[in-house]
Order: C-alpha cells, then structure tokens, then sequence
C-alpha cells in the first residue's frame, strides 16, 4: 500500500539501477583512494611503470582464483582448497614437463583438466551429499597439500620451458618499433580496451534510454567513461614504458570480461545467484541446484589449475610451498569486494577490486617497509573494516 | 451463552484481557479476553489461523508485552512477561506442536535440558536420573531415563514433553494440539493424565481440533473466530453439543468478500492417478494414500482438510517429487501422461505450485520483483541462453500492471514489499511460466481483507482463461467463497467431496469429523 501503482514518484536510492551499481563505486573509489595514499606514501614509487607491472603479475593468479571464487561464495559455499590445488597443479606441470619432457601445451591442458576433475570430486560431496563444503575443501586443502609433497618428493622442480615461462613473464609481441621507449602495440592495445568499454557502455546506455528504463544521470554517465578510459589508458601508458602488456594480464583481462558477462547476463549466471539467494526456492522454480553447485566446483577447479601453472610459470619452479596461504587472499579478495558470506550476492568486478586492493596494499606496505607481521594485521583489519561497513550499508 | 461470571469460590488463575496482536497491516488477534479458572481444563477452539496459536504466544511471552495490546492477569496480578522464561518462572508452561526436543539426547537430558541439578556447575547425573524417574512415572512412561528421544514414538515423546513441564512446577499447562499425531490408545491415555493432573489441581489449556476429545474432557471451552473471541461455552451447564461448537467456529457471515464469477467449466484437464508418497524422513509413513483427483479447464477446486492432512505433501509430491519419496501414480494433462519427476518437467508440463511459505520457498527476498518473475521460466526473456534486459524488463513491468503490485518499480527488493505484493509477484512468477494447471498453497495467508479480494480476482480470471486452479487451503470461508468443487483431505486421503453451492463449513467439518468417528 506504499504507492498507487502508476505513480510517478522518484525512485528512492537503493532502487534498480543505484542499488546494482553504487556498491561497486563506492569500491573503486576505495581502490583509487589507496592507491593515491601510498602514491603519496612512497614518493611516487608505486605508480612507476615497474611496480605497476609487478603489482599485475605478482596478483595475477590470486585474481584469476577470485572470479571462481566469487561464483563458490554466491552459491553459499567457500572453497578451502585452492591454494593446495593451485601448488599440487603446479607440481604435476614440473613433473610432466621437466621430469617427463612432456609439450607445454599438452601439459598444460592435462593440468586444467585434472584441476577440473579435482574440483569435480570436491563438488560431488558438496552437491549432492550436502556435505558442507567448508569440511569438504578443508579436507580437500590437507589431501593435495600433501600430495603435492608426495609428487615433488620434498624438493623443487625445475626450470621450465622458456615458453611456458613466457605465460607469466613475457609480453605481448611488438609489431612497431619505437624510438621512445614506449611499447606502442601494447599502448595500442590498452587503449583499444577502454575504447570498446567505453563504446559499450554507450551502447547499453542508449538502449536503456530507448526503452525508457531508469538509468545514471547522463553527466554523471559521461564522467565515469571519460574516468574509465583515463584510467585504462594511463595504466596502459605506464605498461608500455617498462616492458609493454604482460601476457598474463591478457589472458586476466578475457577472463575477468568472459565471466563478468556470464554471472551478469546469462541465464546459468542468473541462476547461481538464485541457489545462493534462496536455494529451496530456486529449487522449486525448477532450477537444478544441485548441478549448479557442481559446476561452480569444477569451475573453481580449472581456475586454481590454470593460476597454480601461471605462479609455477612465475617462479620458473615448483616448490612445496607454492600456494599456501592463497586461499585466504581470494577469500578475502571477495568478501572485500562486497560478496556475501550468506550466499547470493557478490559481483565478479567487486572480486576483482577486492583482489587489486589487497595486491595495492600488499605492495605499498612492502615498499614502505611494514614488516610481514603488520601487513597481516592491517589486512586482516581491513577485511573486516570493509565487511562491516558493508553490513552496515546493508542493514539502513 | 457468554462466559458466566467468576464465581467467588474460583478465582481465575489467568485473565487475558482485550488481547490485540498484528503482524503488519494482518490483525491476528482484536480485543480477545480470556479467563481460565483455577484447577479446570480449559478448550480452546477455533479453525486455523482463528488465532489460537497467536494467544498463546502472547500468554507465554513468545511475543513479549509491549508488542501486543490488552493485558495479562496471573492470580490477579499483572504480567510483563518479556520471553518464555519469564512465564515459565511463574510455572506457565506450553507445548506445542511441534515438540521441542533433541533427538539425539536421552529423556533424562531432555527433561533437564535448561536447568539440571548439579553441584558446582557440574550436572549431578544420579539426582538427574532419580527424578527422571519419578516424573516419568507420574506421566504413566515406562521407558528409561537414558533411552534416547530419537528411538520412542510420538506419543511417547508427547509424554516426555509433559514430564519436562512438570519438571518446571507447571501451574498453568498449555497443550497445542497435544493428540495431533497421536494414535487412539496414546490419546486416550494423555487425555486421562489431563483428568489426573485436573485432580492434583494442574490448570491446562488444552488447544485441539478434535471435538469429541474436548467435549469428553473439558469443563469449558473458548471459541475465537477470526482473530476474536465468540465465547466460552460452560460443559457443567448442560451438554455442549459438537455442532454448537462447530456453529460458533465457522463464521457464515460471507458478505462480499469474495468477487463474483460466472464458471465456464470444460473438458478434464488435469487428472491425477493413485497418487501416493511416504514421508522423507520415516519412511514407513504412507503420508499420501493413493489419491485421484480430476479438475477441469476453467474451474477452481478446492482442498480442505485439518493441518496435517497430507494437502501441501499431495501437491509438493506432483510438483516435480518437491516432497516424500516412494512416490507412485500417474499424472495426465489433456489426457496424456506427463513426466513431472523434477520441477523443471513439470514446468515443462504445464503445472504451477505458488507453495504456502511464499518467505521462505517462494520468493528471493533479497532479489528484486524483475528477477523473481522472470525466475522459473528465464527462457521466456533470453535467447541462446543470454538474457535480455530489456525484455525482462518489460515484462515484469506488464506483471506489475496488471496484477497492481504496489511498488516503486519493478527493481524494488521483494524482501521489503506487504505480503499482499509479495504473493502477487509469486503468482506473476508463475503466470509467466504459461501454465494450464497452477496449484495454489493458501494462496491468502498472512494477507489483509483487500488484498484477499485481489487474489481471488486473480485467481477467478485465471480459471475463466481455462486454466485448471486447484486451491489448498485452512480457511474454508474461502474454499466456499471461490471454488466450483470442494474436496475435503483426511490423513492422506480423499474422504468426500462438496459442490460448491452445497457447500457449508458444517458439511466440510462433518466429512472430516465422521471419519475421524469411524476411525475412533
């Protein structure tokens, strides 16, 4: 009994197109405020064209986990296991490629494939059996910490393939070359990127406009694409000054664009958030939960898989100690940025955003010198500071 | 015949006075006043949702005072109970239906759940057993302190739960429903206790549908209708006869609460055969007996029946296996055969279920009114899989138009809408899915008088565009006010059937009750 229902009042905030959208800029603003903190901080350091590719490639595989993680933590369920997943694929990849003198490629799609099946065994349990799934990862986690061990025998394996390194220390090729010193494909490249965000977002504006649905003020509008594309286009101004686009911030990018579209546009994406929103509900629409929830498994599986080669990649090795603690950054990569750890809400860019703040903070406290015992109190203390002011923004 | 005036010699040991309760804009309860006698055993009847449960919610501080209006005399005083444990402090004590027990704990546990004897904080586990014992022999239980909850019947269990409340010095005994799943012989043996503890001077409120288990033991009985009081019927005066009760119970008055229509009634539709399913948990409990039921293009069929009756189990158990297992009959739609063993076939089908709990089953509270319409059939506005925006868009705004959902648009969150919006964006949901056969679940509960009428409206258009309606539910002022056809459910089964001209709330009443007499 609000309103009679053809009123034209005004919608209030918290509504349709703001209630999406202002959480995540609220979040890029947070991103952009601690990145200008420790610009300052540093005296400039962690805008240089160095640190800003080493930012990239030192959290490339934390955000690659994210995006499946994202999907785990939507469903209502948490995955423990993939920083164990992530080392014990990168121990298979050493063996089969050193050891077994294995072709990169074909080992690399065994590798994605057997991080599949991993995720598909865990998510068996957690779909069908309705075990909870902190117990399944969690034993999950210890079973292929362990059997990473086992396969390494204890030691490092190592190096790889020149071109296996390359997936996470090289860059895209060079097709002009320059006098200045300035990578110009990859500038290319980059500011091709923000030019076709850019274009579609125009597009799905000027459509929603067409069909008279409620949308940002086009001041506003303009603002933040003219925003987008300074920033994509600095970004990529400062790549190409050091050593251009780094392969893996490529195949980052595809990634972050494939799933975004997926969880936001499709109907597979549509219904994930339903199990996670009111499973027995979704259910009783004749959503296949179950199926669901193994799905959003294996696909975590291939995407530790895929970010457990990049970090081998990234060492030239495979240690036994690679992936350990990851799980706690991607976990906390996506309560940061804005999911809900009762299921149901959480945005793929939000993850995104979490994992660079978490990366940003990592860097800048290194540079100034904080030493590993306060990073983890300050991290620890912005996770929680992030959630709480959601809840809070929540509850009003 | 009202309540006669205390006599002096009884002072009342409990006094409500002009109790108001709402949820929301619903009024469960309107200026009920409510006077128990010292040592009687008091009835309290009324059909469901009458406001039974609610009083008693009030009395025992479930609903602590302040959220209600009117006020509580406990021996002449007044109350404030803030929660239950005030109320069990001054020996006030309810069970209810749906006992609370740990299953995987003994009895001896249970009884002493919240305050066991102990010495020194630590739980004196003879003292325990010891008085277990004596409490389980004043109930009449020969089990052992130490057998688990999970391994004794219900009726059992029922008794567990007395000992528990005699355990707390209970003054004031408050049963719901106490012989609901209770087999002849283990209802008979409660009622007895009930007369037993009359004798020790134990006051109970005993809440039943079973009338003739009221009137063999009650010495007065309260009957609310509608969320008020009707009066309190005294059994010493004179023999209280069933239909008294039942005449005070149901309210004739239907006025114009509910739309009128003009049946167009065609061929069968739906038709469901031998239909059969077993409880999920116990699997030796047949909850749906091999029902059959037909409805027709265009008309609106009714399923009455007491909680528990097996209606919503019959209906989830079609709808794509939603409830029980061992499920067994067939369904045919246009007279052909249908697979509905999962809910997206039976989608596919053509069947709706819009379930009871729209809370909690129904809805995505926190999703908003778009993406809960569009949700069981998101194929209607995508394509290769991809949804579009637009088109979803627009037609839940269509829904919004026509089914008047107050709100400010369609991207408001359904978590914050009346209950009346609420159920109309869960029917919106399923009229999207186009189905021939929808399945209604107390489609008005918890919903005020206007937005009831709105829903009947929806649903009559809904049969004039020849669609089968089947319509569950508790009310039977409603079940006579819209529907063609009333069949009245009983422990799983179809005991008769009502057309709806001749349909009354006393013929309903006595289907159920003959049966229950047969049974008895």
């Amino acid at each position: 009994m609000t309103n009679p229902p053809n009123t034209l009042a005004a919608p209030p905030r918290g509504t349709g197109f703001w209630k999406d959208n202002l959480r995540e800029y609220g979040m890029m603003m947070s991103l952009l405020a601690i990145v200008l903190f420790f610009q300052f901080a540093t005296g400039g350091v962690i805008l240089k064209p160095l640190n800003i590719t080493n930012i990239i490639l030192q959290n490339s595989y934390i955000v690659i986990m994210a995006l499946g993680m994202l999907m785990v933590i939507v469903t209502g369920h948490i995955d423990l296991s993939v920083g164990s997943v992530a080392g014990f694929i990168g121990a298979i990849a050493a063996v089969l490629m050193v050891q077994y003198d294995l072709n990169f490629v074909l080992a690399a799609v065994i590798c994605l494939a057997l991080g599949g099946l991993i995720g598909a065994a865990q998510g068996f349990w957690i779909a069908y059996f309705k075990i909870p799934s902190f117990i399944v990862t969690l034993a999950g986690m210890l079973v292929f910490r362990g059997l990473m061990i086992a396969v390494l025998g204890g030691r490092s394996i190592g190096p790889f393939d020149p071109t296996f390194q390359k997936l996470s220390s090289g860059y895209i090729p060079e097709f002009v070359s320059s006098s200045s010193g300035v990578y110009l494909t990859s500038f290319a490249v980059g500011l091709a990127a923000a030019a076709f965000l850019v274009w579609q977002n125009f597009k799905g504006r000027s459509r929603r406009v067409l069909h008279e649905v409620e949308t940002e003020p086009f001041g506003f509008f303009v603002a933040k694409n003219v925003a987008i594309f300074l920033v994509i286009g600095y970004v990529a101004y400062l790549l190409a000054s050091h050593r251009g686009m780094p392969n893996v911030l490529i195949i980052m990018a595809l990634l972050i664009g494939c799933y975004a579209f997926f969880t936001n546009r499709t109907i597979f994406g549509r219904q994930i958030y339903a199990v996670g929103g009111n499973e027995k509900a979704a259910a009783l629409s004749g959503i296949k939960t179950a199926r669901l929830t193994f799905f959003t498994f294996v696909n975590m599986g291939v995407l530790a898989a895929l970010a457990g080669l990049v970090f081998a990649a990234r060492l030239n090795t495979a240690t036994p100690k690679a992936g350990i603690g990851f799980e706690l950054d991607v976990i906390a990569a996506c309560f940061i940025g804005g999911a809900s750890a009762y299921g149901g809400v959480g945005k793929v860019t939000g993850a995104v955003i979490g994992a660079f703040i978490m990366g940003v903070m990592n860097n800048g406290m290194s540079i100034l010198g904080i030493g590993i015992d306060y990073q983890q109190v300050i991290k620890g203390l912005v996770l929680l500071g992030a959630v709480c002011v959601d809840v809070y923004n929540q509850r009003r | 015949m009202l309540a006669p005036a205390v006599s002096a010699e009884q002072l009342p040991i409990l006094e409500m006075r002009g109790i108001s309760k709402s949820f929301g804009a619903v009024k469960a309860l309107s200026d009920v006043s409510f006077t128990v006698r010292e040592g009687e055993i008091h009835a309290l009847v009324g059909e469901n949702g009458a406001g039974k449960s609610t009083l008693m919610k009030v009395l025992s501080g479930v609903y602590p005072h302040g959220s209600y209006e009117g006020s509580i005399l406990l021996d002449g005083q007044e109350r404030h109970f803030r929660d239950i444990n005030d109320s069990e402090e001054l020996g006030v004590i309810i069970i209810h239906q749906e006992l609370a027990l740990i299953p995987l704990m003994s009895i001896a546990e249970n009884i002493f759940l919240s305050n066991p004897p102990s010495r020194f904080g630590v739980i004196d586990r003879s003292a325990v057993h010891e008085r277990t014992k004596a409490l389980l022999a004043k109930v009449g239980l020969s089990e052992t302190p130490d057998t688990l909850i999970t391994n004794i019947g219900v009726g059992k269990q029922q008794l567990v739960e007395i000992a528990k409340a005699l355990s707390k010095d209970v003054r004031l005994l408050i049963l719901d429903e106490p012989t609901a799943s209770l087999n002849e012989k283990d209802s008979a043996a409660l009622l007895e206790l009930l007369k037993e503890f009359r004798a020790q001077g134990i006051t109970s409120i005993l809440i039943s549908h079973k009338l003739n288990e009221i009137s063999a033991v009650a010495d007065r009985i309260t009957v609310l209708r509608d969320g008020r009081s009707v009066g309190t019927l005294d059994c010493h005066e004179g023999v209280v006869q069933e239909d008294e009760i039942i005449r005070r119970m149901v309210d004739r008055d239907m006025e114009s609460r509910y739309p009128k229509r003009d049946p167009k009634i065609g061929d069968v539709i739906f038709d469901v055969e031998n239909w059969s399913a077993y409880h999920p948990q116990h699997s030796e409990r047949q909850v749906v007996k091999n029902v059959s039921m037909q409805v027709r293009a265009g008309e609106i069929v009714g399923i009455s029946g007491l909680m528990g009756a097996g209606r919503t189990e019959f209906a989830m158990s079609i709808f794509g296996r939603s409830w029980g297992r061992n499920i067994s009959g067939k369904v045919r739609l246009h007279g052909k055969d249908v697979d509905v063993s999962d809910v997206h076939r039976a989608i596919k089908a053509g069947l709706a279920y819009v379930t009871e709990d729209r809370k909690h089953l129904g809805l995505i509270l926190g999703e908003d009114i778009r993406k809960n319409i569009s949700l069981a059939h998101l194929g209607g506005v995508s394509s290769r899989g991809v949804i579009d925006d637009i088109d979803e868009m627009k037609v839940a705004q269509d829904f919004r138009t026509r089914m008047r959902i107050r709100s400010h648009n369609v991207y408001q969150e359904t978590g914050k809408l009346s209950g009346g919006n609420q159920q109309k964006v869960v029917l919106s949901k399923w009229l999207f899915t186009g189905p021939d056969v929808l399945i209604l679940d107390e489609p008005t509960r918890g919903i005020d008088v206007g937005a009831k009428y709105e829903i009947y409206s929806i649903i009559n258009e809904l049969a004039d565009a020849g669609k089968a309606v089947i319509v569950i539910s508790s009310e039977m002022p409603e079940l006579i006010g819209i529907c063609d056809r009333i069949m009245v459910m009983h422990e799983g089964e179809f005991v008769g059937e009502v057309a709806g001209e001749e349909a009354t709330q006393e013929n309903i009443m006595r289907a159920i009750m003959r049966r229950k007499v047969r049974e008895e």
